[in-house]
């Protein structure tokens, strides 16, 4: 095919030519993934938005709507759409307030475990409590989110004095954690998250007289 | 017709005579690292098919535009950003398979199959080609992971699909799941991989011996 005398030697590129090729290929992929950015971001904020929901309705059985709240100089006040809520306050149909969703993070066995739980002020008690995020080892400290008895122990938890984890059987008063055979470090991280969080955010949320009314067009 | 058929040459190489885990035993890091179950194995596949199949065609197409000094920047350059739409694009579709995936989805852009095939044929041959091979390369590799994924979250889950398979009595085999289950899985895979083919040779010889003889 090539000619023997002329061999086919396309001579060098210049450096302008390298350059520019880069260029290229970084201006169009930056059309890209801005493009796609772009396109994806309300997609996934409504997800997030709506997993948030869900996880807040559960924690607080009973509520079908919600809004975030932010503490300012230790007085509740409901989050703008632009600020990012500390806690949640959950109503039911009518806007009767039912409870409160607490976020919370700390280190698990593994990685961070990012949960959050519901707390009814009237009654000082925890009622319930979802694991959003985890890496805790599959089969044995992943049960902290699949054991339907460890989340059991969420449903009615006394917050006084301070939630506390025993062995798995002893749990003998309200405000103690059964932990789960196999994975008591997972067990007393997540304890050791909802203590850590309680002394933070209990004595600043008021009872229900005094939580902020549910501002209307907040409905799902 | 000669096309054609070798078209389906280069798309069945990848599957079975240079399948990329069993033979090349390339992309080992996505191998063992997402397969804990089978829909996880689908999710990557997916993922690392579309990236593969995309940076072949691009990169065949623009074989001639791009100088061979900055070949190598310019591939993951285009990797990189399929990589990005993937990630996006299942955070946006697929939440909770992009949770469980995590850092996985981005860490194709260094999986080696993606860069070699580039390296090794897209920027040699036609786009068809190249993307013949890509989708071979990329099936053979999902191939391998979701048969990986199923077999350790039978043992470790004792489900498959997120359908239990034997009622609640089974004791799951928790190490299955964990990192050293998914090397020693992959060791036996290889084993029966390698004997299938060992023992295929050996046949193919006979038969040429046979025929010689006759």
């Amino acid at each position: 095919m090539s000619d023997p005398a002329h061999p086919n030697m396309p001579s060098e590129p210049s450096g302008t030519r390298l350059v520019a090729t880069l260029a290229a290929a970084g201006l169009f992929s930056g059309l890209a993934i801005v493009g796609i950015y772009v396109a994806t971001l309300p997609i996934i904020e409504a997800n997030n938005a709506r997993a948030l929901e869900r996880a807040v309705f559960q924690v607080v059985p009973g509520s079908t709507r919600m809004q975030g709240l932010l503490l300012d100089n230790g007085e509740l006040h409901a989050a703008g759409s632009g600020d990012a809520p500390g806690v949640y306050a959950a109503y039911d149909d009518a806007g009767t307030f039912i409870g409160y969703a607490i976020p919370a993070d700390g280190p698990g066995f593994q990685d961070t475990i990012r949960l959050i739980y519901g707390y009814d002020p009237a009654k000082r008690q925890i009622i319930g409590m979802q694991i959003l995020e985890s890496r805790e080892t599959p089969g044995l400290g992943d049960k902290i989110y699949k054991d339907h008895d460890f989340a059991a122990n969420f449903d009615a938890l006394s917050v006084d004095p301070e939630v506390v984890c025993v062995k798995h059987g002893k749990k003998t008063s309200d405000n103690e954690i059964d932990a789960i055979t196999g994975a008591t470090i997972s067990s007393k991280a997540v304890t050791a998250i909802i203590r850590s969080t309680n002394a933070r955010w209990i004595d600043e949320l008021p009872g229900p007289d005094g939580v902020p009314p549910l501002e209307e067009g907040d409905a799902p | 017709m000669t096309g054609a058929q070798s078209h389906y040459e280069e798309f069945s190489k990848g599957i079975w005579r240079e399948n990329p885990i069993f033979v090349q035993v390339l992309g080992m890091c996505p191998m063992l690292a997402v397969t804990n179950s089978a829909i996880n194995g689908v999710a990557m596949g997916a993922a690392t098919t579309f990236v593969l199949v995309g940076s072949s065609l691009l990169v065949s197409l623009l074989k001639d535009f791009i100088p061979k000094q900055v070949r190598i920047s310019t591939y993951i350059i285009i990797i990189a950003t399929f990589v990005t739409v993937a990630d996006f694009s299942l955070k946006a579709m697929a939440p909770a398979l992009h949770k469980e995936l995590g850092a996985f989805i981005s860490l194709i852009v260094v999986n080696c199959i993606i860069l070699g095939r580039q390296e090794a044929f897209a920027s040699k041959n036609t786009v068809r080609m190249a993307v013949a091979d890509a989708v071979g390369m990329a099936v053979g590799f999902t191939i391998a992971l979701v048969l990986l994924g199923s077999l350790r979250e039978i043992l470790g889950s004792g489900s498959l699909f997120g359908v239990s398979l034997f009622g609640p009595h089974f004791e799951p085999w928790v190490i299955m799941i964990l990192p050293p289950g998914g090397f020693i899985m992959l060791g036996l895979m290889l084993l029966v991989f390698a004997s299938i083919r060992e023992q295929r040779e050996k046949l193919g010889e006979r038969l040429a011996a046979e025929e010689g003889a006759a």
